[in-house]
């Protein structure tokens, strides 16, 4: 059902071509009269958010709202979940709207597709690293009309030339200086002015950015040290109630006995919810709520799914990765050029089920209505979740309100809706809002994961120990055929096989395949690094293992691999020259390094590792070279390197998720381990300027990162290692 | 049953089991959300409270364990020096990102420096690794401790 819905939607999508929504993304602009809110709406009470749209008040139809007041609007049409985008898309329309970013408000954007789709996307959707290269124009266009239309205003009141008006700051000045007009009191007569071509409206040169390139504050951060900024988990409604869950732990499975009597006898608690994929338990607040499940001792029906093993995934991986797979490249001949190489080298690789674990657990809070439903919640699919709860509840779309939220970590888990789609069957028994939260158990042991995958590589050397033949088959699930089935074309996902079908090296000769293999009762979904998070591993441990096979130096080796392609050996050269690449470590201690082309970025990272003799490992420093183009916000980038990078080598460390009896055998921080500030290397960034078109950049570092790593253990100790997470007793 | 309850210097009246953890009392009766949910274990620290200037994690303490003492959360953590300083410090160095953990960092962070005023590297692991945080803000973390310490 969740699959017809999506389809439906892509649907609607291919109707309207992706340059009407570039246009209409940059021309869409209003100016509302809203009520003057001194405060920005994620930080105020969601009650407030409910009361603005009821009254109508609350419905931006564009990027820029400005009142009478003053006060500069900007609705943002990606979420922020850390990332720095109601930052870096501020600073974006600020730059040309002329205006400071203190003195602007940030709002949430609704669930719009025709006024928010990310063209890149194809969907609104967060996610994909996609946010800055989408919005860099039709952002700065809508800035730049507004700022057209407030100077002609001016220039109109005063009866002159507008082009020998400016405006800075927020006000609009004559040409002598003498004279000026704030945007609050041009709002109205702006509203009134014609839209201009966007053709006539004149784009800032780099040269003149004042905003775009700086280390501008983040807007989000005086809330979120004082405990103000509001989460979906922070929703408080007039009569609300609370619920816990306990979902099947089995996929597929049933309740089977509820013991309501003894839930019910808990103080707080109101009514308990069986649904038979989950048992819920509503009640006054979560101690209650919790303590009432407790009570209600559930017992399940496991249903088809009770023998579902990682053992029995593998052995499936193992099997079906024998058979040849959809193309996805193939240059040359493979096959010749391996009968005639000089020297061969296999390999398997393995990469585990992974979590999300993001800090805020599952949480949405649900008003449904006979007429209407309203969803608090932070998500990064608004649209997607909307159709979703149409579906569910047969009202039209609508008729579902999203009220979006700040995300306590986002990492692909909220680009899934189904938190929200089970509280809305839990509503569906509620009489008046419910929020419904997950425990961190039931967030972890009923994630959407991401998918394990196997590779096969094989390659051939010539005499000087050139890879004159590459291939490369990767097994597993294939979240997009699930998420965005019009994208996989004859059994091909192009997620997959991201950064595995074009390695950034010269490879003559290249075969890359991709053989779908769905685990039976695992749920799999898009996780921070998508696809490449896999791919760069595999092929930067594998091309490591050409180099030794050549017995070259590794970057000495990629550097012989990458005349064609400057940007890469840019920034390969940078961040071993930053790293001391060659200069001597002690025993035990080494340094490796990986590439990547991915997002739309070029990265290099070198990991420096020291492995004790009981095997552990300790990652001692990462330097990472990266060239995204033109950039927003340099520390937004550092800060993203920083947690790209811990995220990616958390999994590489400790990250991995298994099924026993159907069940996930994890189950909070202490069996599926985080990363913690004792084990944090030292993460130097270094940016390469650029005038190229911006990258993305929230996820470079997660996917480089593990590679290195592994290319430097294999440095410190002599063994590779070709699965995630590192198993340090074979280092030993 | 009810309790009194001390907190950021007002008495709170609830009434509420007495097994009831501190955290919902704070989130869900008292609507004092900026005290975090992140594991219920004790894993986590995004739900780290002062009890008498003390680290503790609300999650896992019962309200009938809290008695007379004196609560304090991030709402009012302001009101310390070292609660001052860090959200300065947090706000100099651009700490946060999600910021969903940050008020636990926050809040063991102070009660490090309370205890601690010139923190070791080795004393801001020790106070500090029992908060998580997923998005990696570590780095600025132990940087920004040290700025709001001046070491």
């Amino acid at each position: 059902m969740d699959e017809l819905v999506l389809k439906e939607q892509i649907v609607d999508e291919a109707a309207m071509s992706r340059r009407a929504f570039l246009r209409g993304t940059g021309l869409l602009l209003g100016f509302a009269l809203t009520g003057a809110s001194t405060e920005s709406v994620f930080a105020a009470p969601a009650s407030r958010v409910v009361e603005n749209e009821v009254t109508g008040t609350f419905a931006p139809n564009g990027f820029i709202r400005i009142n009478p007041t003053g006060a500069v609007i900007l609705v943002i049409p990606m979420i922020e979940m850390g990332q720095g985008v109601y930052t870096s898309l501020s600073m974006l329309l600020a730059e040309e709207l002329e205006v400071n970013l203190d003195q602007i408000q940030v709002q949430h954007a609704p669930a719009n597709h025709a006024l928010y789709v990310n063209s890149i996307i194809g969907i609104q959707n967060t996610g994909g690293s996609a946010s800055v290269r989408a919005f860099w124009t039709p952002l700065r266009q809508a800035g730049a009309v507004g700022r057209h239309l407030l100077i002609a205003a001016a220039a109109k009141r005063w009866n002159v030339d507008p082009a020998t008006c400016r405006a800075k700051d927020g006000v609009v000045f004559d040409a002598s200086g003498s004279k000026h007009l704030t945007y609050g009191a041009l709002a109205k007569a702006a509203a009134k002015l014609p839209m201009p071509p966007t053709a006539n409206v004149k784009l800032k040169d780099r040269k003149d950015f004042n905003l775009i390139g700086t280390r501008a504050k983040r807007v989000d951060s005086a809330i979120k040290v004082d405990g103000r900024a509001l989460y979906g988990i922070d929703t408080r409604l007039p009569d609300m109630k609370v619920a816990a869950v306990a979902i099947s732990p089995v996929l597929g499975g049933k309740a089977k006995t509820v013991d309501e009597k003894a839930a019910l006898a808990v103080k707080g608690v109101r009514q308990v919810v069986n649904i038979d994929e989950a048992v819920a338990v509503v009640a006054d607040h979560m101690g209650a709520a919790n303590k009432g499940l407790q009570a209600a001792a559930i017992t399940w029906d496991h249903g088809p799914n009770v023998k579902v093993s990682n053992a029995d995934i593998v052995k499936q991986l193992e099997e079906e990765s024998k058979k040849p797979g959809a193309v996805a490249r193939n240059v040359g001949d493979v096959g010749k050029a391996l009968a005639e190489a000089t020297q061969r080298v296999e390999a398997i690789y393995q990469v585990p089920f992974l979590a999300h674990a993001a800090m805020e657990p599952m949480n949405c809070t649900v008003h449904l209505q006979k007429d209407r439903c309203d969803i608090w919640v932070g998500t990064q699919a608004p649209t997607i979740t909307q159709s979703q709860v149409a579906e569910l509840t047969g009202l039209p779309k609508d008729a579902i309100k999203i009220h979006n939220h700040l995300i306590g970590g986002g990492f692909g888990r909220r680009l899934e809706a189904d938190g929200t789609v089970l509280a809305v069957k839990i509503a569906k028994h509620v009489d008046g809002p419910v929020k419904v939260i997950w425990s961190r158990e039931e967030d972890i042991q009923h994630d959407m994961y991401r998918p394990y995958y196997l590779d096969r590589l094989s390659a051939g050397l010539d005499a000087a120990g050139k890879p004159v033949a590459w291939t490369h088959r990767i097994a597993g699930s294939s979240v997009m055929a699930r998420y965005y089935p019009p994208y996989v074309k004859d059994g091909l996902d192009p997620d997959a096989v991201e950064a595995a079908a074009e390695p950034p090296y010269a490879l003559p000769n290249i075969h890359v395949d991709f053989v779908r293999v769905e685990p039976p009762g695992v749920r799999t979904s898009w996780w921070r690094g998508v696809g490449p998070t896999h791919n760069v591993f595999v092929v930067e441990s594998f091309l490591d293992e050409l180099a030794h096979a050549a017995k070259q130096d590794p970057v000495a080796y990629r550097k012989g691999l990458l005349g064609h392609n400057p940007r890469v050996l840019a920034v390969l050269s940078l961040a071993a020259e930053k790293a001391g690449w060659g200069s001597p470590l002690p025993a035990r201690h080494g340094r490796g390094i990986s590439v990547q082309f991915a997002y739309g970025s070029y990265t290099s990272q070198v990991a420096e590792v020291e492995v004790a003799s009981d095997g552990s490992v300790k990652v001692k420093r990462i330097v990472c070279a990266i060239d995204c183009g033109m950039y927003v916000n340099p520390d937004t980038i550092e800060a993203q390197v920083q947690g790209g990078t811990l995220f990616g080598l958390t999994a590489a460390l400790h990250g991995s998720i298994t099924f026993k009896d159907g069940r996930v055998e994890q189950s909070n921080f202490d069996s599926y381990l985080p990363m913690r500030i004792d084990e944090v290397p030292a993460v130097e960034t270094h940016l390469i300027e650029s005038i190229e078109a911006p990258g993305g950049i929230g996820e470079a570092s997660t996917s480089i990162v593990s590679a290195a790593v592994a290319n430097a253990i294999f440095a410190a100790t002599g063994r590779r290692l070709r699965s995630l997470p590192f198993d340090t007793d074979s280092l030993k | 049953m009810a309790f009194t309850l001390k907190i950021n210097g007002t008495p709170h009246e609830v009434d509420v089991d007495g097994d009831t953890p501190l955290l919902w009392v704070l989130r869900d009766v008292l609507g004092m959300t900026g005290t975090k949910f992140g594991c219920g274990q004790a894993l986590c620290g995004a739900c780290t409270v002062h009890v008498d200037g003390a680290m503790t994690r609300s999650c896992i303490t019962t309200v009938d364990s809290v008695g007379e003492s004196e609560i304090t959360t991030i709402e009012a953590i302001a009101q310390t020096p070292q609660g001052a300083a860090l959200q300065k410090a947090w706000l100099e160095l651009e700490v946060v990102q999600c910021g969903y953990c940050q008020s636990g960092q926050i809040m063991s962070a102070a009660a490090l420096l309370k205890y601690t005023p010139k923190p070791t590297d080795d004393d801001i692991d020790a106070a500090m690794s029992g908060n998580v945080c997923r998005c990696g803000t570590y780095q600025r973390i132990r940087a920004a401790i040290k700025h709001a310490a001046g070491v």
